[in-house]
């Protein structure tokens, strides 16, 4: 059902950019929009980071992961148990750049055999490589598309261009990006659709955007494998609008508009959404600290009062019991009766 | 009570899959045996929590304050200023399911609200439909949902069917911990009075009487002697622990389970006799006579009213450091929390250092904490103690690394080595179920109540299912660990999914193989049974 909602929801917006554009209000799709949502990504993103920060982190509860730092005889773990700052950047970017805590990922199996219940923790990490696949193949892309922001094209533009066509295949040559990232959109929402308990957890928000990206990655590689719009005519309309000075859209295809459409809408969406991950991933106080509160003061913020059960008040509830029974105490029982 | 008697075929008779029905509309049913009993008003009263009342799951009126969606409300929008935790995890989960088969409750019940995303979404589903603009809006598409008189009984069920183990957030790609998101809406429902007694009487306990088992401190000293005459019977060695006595180095502090309950009184003992043997100058304290902290469970306020006592009580003696027993939640509260709560430490306090190895716990600089099995292995591993291995020689054991220990703290080697060093046949369980990926006994962060046995074993199937594994390859009869609740918890489930396999702390197996000055020849171990290991050398002999 949310599946549905989500996919009709893409296409109602693929239909009305398509149509939208080509019944001329390409200026709406190319321009307005394009220049509301990055205002509104910028904005929304900030004010999230700023929202998230303006809550202090009280205690340092990083989960640990491996050996604490303990006796010099015992080697510990720092990057999954960091006591330091400079482990705890470490164990940061293994955590972004590789998705660590996912790559640990198992899936519980119950044998029920004639000699009772067998649990078994089966190796589950093809959503690890799958999530990696899209991410990268997303960076990538994101990079690449560098080329119609820029002029001259970035040395680095044209390196990520050049690797990621190494293997030559047709003309315009194939990305590999470009297959790797449908396959993983693919393999994410085959998941969602059939893994029964994911889809029990999954909601609209969880479908909409993949099927969004899904949509991005089609009308792009529509346009340059099939359609093969001119993309002499897309940079000179996109350098417009980057410098602030647009130019007609005239002579550009509809499908661009879409396209662009649905990175106008994924930009508007992604702050007040789970893609926020980007961002909040850092965040973390359970990544982002080291282990070392028994080594480093860490003082709460918000400096609540200590108030407690004083031994003073204990010792008068038990102070008769306490002498009867030998136990040394602070005032002798004349001196508190008095 | 209705009493449990499911057999495990019984038991593990469901599928992993999901309702027709979305989560949302899906209500959980109360029933005798699936939740524990609300705490008794006069506990309330005592501690002067809001409130107090007669009242049970089973009734349509659960009796909340007149405003209650408006405290819930309040009280959801104050911890969202005061935790970044909590707000950033609220926001940031992708629902990418990885977190969903790693908590013990859903692997032993199939439950789907037991996943911990969706536990999570119990609460966060509310955050987006309170809080959040596109849920105020877009409702259900938005994934939110109003707060109903349903919410908060749903909350109940699940939010206390969570042993903040943390297992799930070292497996989620973001670090969303389950544990700080139960410990928020614990906290939430605390403010409407929904909560339970197995939970709230410790913490009124601990507060007036020193422990959670309310012990007062005469009994506390006879029950201490008690186990002197114990270790004199098996030893030949009277041993007289200071007790409230000024002027000595060390304060020790452990759970008071180790003193009350069966088998935490063998720990106990082994602990008396190694300080006894090495000449340590400690004492015991019976204000401060509580090394677990179930106010962790119940406030972060709570937590901190609680274990102030224990600086309060090494400054009043002058200890110059803190020694602490076996046990798991104590050890997240003093390693993650302590320090930022009562913290900085009396003044007098100093490093510690071990004062026989003149080891400086430099782990420990700020706490002035030191973990008993940092401590002792440190002793080993200088030669300072001599063990005899074969008075535990009948034992295969086996070492379950307690849920804070392990992911709170990442304390592994430490207990593994004195293990070792006291006995020859040490086995792992599965890797999966041991270490950073080790599973709960299902009755921590206060559910180890009897009342709610169904949901403590089926939890207790993975852990269970492990231990029975090395049961049957190697033969394991033993299971040792370093947490007080695991020594009352996994005695049961023990019985349930590997009978046959006994429960001990690592410091019983310290106390049968310590050999000391003096000691006449040990025919018993310390539960006073008769040590195999003669009988065979005997008939070796003959």
């Amino acid at each position: 059902m949310a599946f549905f909602i989500s996919l009709i929801l893409v296409l109602t917006l693929c239909a009305a950019s398509y149509y939208g554009a080509e019944a001329g209000m390409q200026w709406l799709f190319g321009m307005t929009i394009p220049y509301l949502a990055i205002a509104g990504f910028v904005c929304g993103f900030a004010y999230k980071i700023y929202s998230w920060a303006k809550s202090p982190v009280p205690f340092r509860i990083p989960t640990t992961g491996g050996q604490q730092y303990s006796h010099e005889w015992i080697k510990n773990d720092p990057l999954d148990n960091p006591h330091t700052v400079s482990w705890t950047v470490g164990r940061m970017l293994l955590e972004i750049l590789t998705f660590r805590s996912l790559f640990r990922n198992t899936e519980v199996v119950i044998h029920r055999t004639e000699d009772g219940p067998r649990v078994a923790y089966n190796s589950a990490r093809w959503l690890w490589l799958f999530a990696l696949i899209f991410h990268y193949c997303f960076l990538v892309i994101f990079l690449r598309h560098f080329r119609f922001f820029m002029d001259p094209v970035p040395f680095f533009v044209r390196g990520l261009e050049f690797m990621d066509g190494i293997f030559q295949i047709g003309a315009p040559r194939l990305y590999q990006t470009d297959v790797l990232i449908l396959a993983a959109v693919g393999f994410l929402l085959l998941r969602r659709v059939f893994d029964q308990k994911v889809r029990y957890i999954s909601l609209i928000s969880d479908y909409f955007p993949l099927l969004l990206i899904g949509g991005i990655c089609l009308s792009g590689i529509y346009m340059r494998y099939l359609s093969k719009t001119d993309i002499n005519a897309v940079k000179t309309y996109v350098m417009g609008l980057f410098t602030l000075s647009p130019v007609s859209a005239e002579g550009i295809a509809p499908i661009f508009f879409m396209h662009l459409f649905l990175v106008c809408a994924l930009l508007l969406y992604f702050p007040w959404s789970k893609l926020m991950h980007l961002g909040g991933v850092f965040l973390s106080p359970t990544r982002n600290l080291p282990n070392d509160s028994r080594m480093r003061l860490h003082v709460n913020p918000w400096k609540p009062p200590k108030k407690y059960h004083t031994y003073e008040a204990y010792e008068d509830d038990f102070r008769e019991f306490m002498v009867e029974a030998g136990l040394p105490v602070d005032k002798p029982l004349d001196k508190a009766d008095a | 009570m209705a009493k449990f008697n499911m057999t495990p075929d019984e038991l593990l008779n469901f599928q992993f899959g999901a309702p027709n029905v979305g989560w949302m509309e899906h209500k959980p049913v109360f029933k005798e045996g699936n939740f524990a009993y609300p705490a008794k008003p006069d506990v309330i009263r005592d501690l002067g929590f809001p409130n107090p009342r007669e009242w049970s799951p089973l009734d349509e009126d659960w009796k909340l304050p007149e405003n209650w969606m408006e405290i819930v409300r309040e009280g959801m929008k104050d911890r969202l200023e005061r935790y970044r935790s909590f707000k950033i995890f609220m926001d940031i989960c992708v629902r990418c399911g990885a977190c969903a088969d790693k908590c013990h409750f859903y692997i032993g019940g199939g439950d789907p609200k037991n996943m911990p995303v969706l536990r999570a979404e119990l609460l966060r589903s509310i955050y987006r439909g309170e809080f959040t603009a596109a849920g105020k809006i877009l409702g259900k598409w938005a994934g939110g949902r109003p707060l109903t008189m349903d919410v908060v009984k749903e909350w109940f069920f699940y939010f206390y069917q969570c042993t903040e183990c943390r297992r799930c957030s070292l497996f989620c790609p973001y670090g969303i911990d389950t544990a700080e998101v139960t410990m928020i809406a614990r906290e939430l429902l605390q403010l409407l009075g929904v909560n339970i007694n197995w939970m709230m009487e410790p913490v009124r306990n601990c507060n007036r009487m020193g422990n959670h088992l309310g012990i007062q401190p005469h009994a506390f000293k006879d029950i201490v002697e008690f186990l002197c005459d114990d270790i004199e019977t098996i030893t030949g060695i009277r041993i007289k622990p200071p007790m409230n006595e000024k002027g000595h180095e060390v304060l020790f502090i452990t759970p008071s389970g180790d003193v009350f309950a069966d088998p935490g009184i063998y720990t106990f003992m082994g602990y008396l006799m190694l300080f006894h043997e090495i000449g340590l100058d400690y004492t015991l304290s019976t204000y401060a006579s509580e090394g677990g902290n179930f106010g962790l469970f119940t406030s972060h306020e709570m937590m901190k009213k609680l274990n102030a006592k224990m600086y309060a009580e090494a400054e009043r003696l002058g200890s110059k450091w803190i020694l602490g027993g076996e046990c798991g939640h104590m050890w997240r509260v003093i390693n993650q929390y302590m320090s930022t709560h009562n913290g900085p430490c009396p003044p007098k306090m100093e490093t510690p250092v071990n004062p026989i190895t003149g080891t400086v716990f430099r782990n420990a600089t700020e706490t002035k904490m030191v973990h008993i099995a940092e401590f002792t292995a440190d002793l080993i591993r200088h030669n300072k103690i001599k063990l005899d291995k074969r008075r535990n020689a009948h034992l295969n054991v086996t070492f379950h690394d307690s849920c804070n220990p392990a992911r709170g703290m990442g304390m592994f080697e430490e207990p593994r080595e004195v293990i070792k060093a006291c006995c020859d046949n040490f086995f792992e369980m599965p890797a999966q179920t041991i270490r950073e990926q080790t599973f709960c006994c299902a009755g921590g962060s206060g559910l180890n109540t009897e009342e709610i046995m169904e949901i403590r074993m089926r939890g207790g199937l993975p852990r269970g299912n492990a231990l029975r594994h090395v049961q049957q390859k190697h033969n394991v009869n033993t299971m040792a660990c370093v947490c007080a609740i695991d020594r009352a918890t996994l005695i049961p489930l023990a019985d349930y999914w590997a009978p046959g396999v006994g429960i001990c702390g690592v410091h019983e197996l310290v106390g049968n193989a310590l050999i000391m000055k003096g000691e006449q020849e040990r025919t018993m171990d310390l539960r006073q049974n008769d040590l195999p290991y003669l009988d065979e050398s005997a008939e070796e002999d003959a």
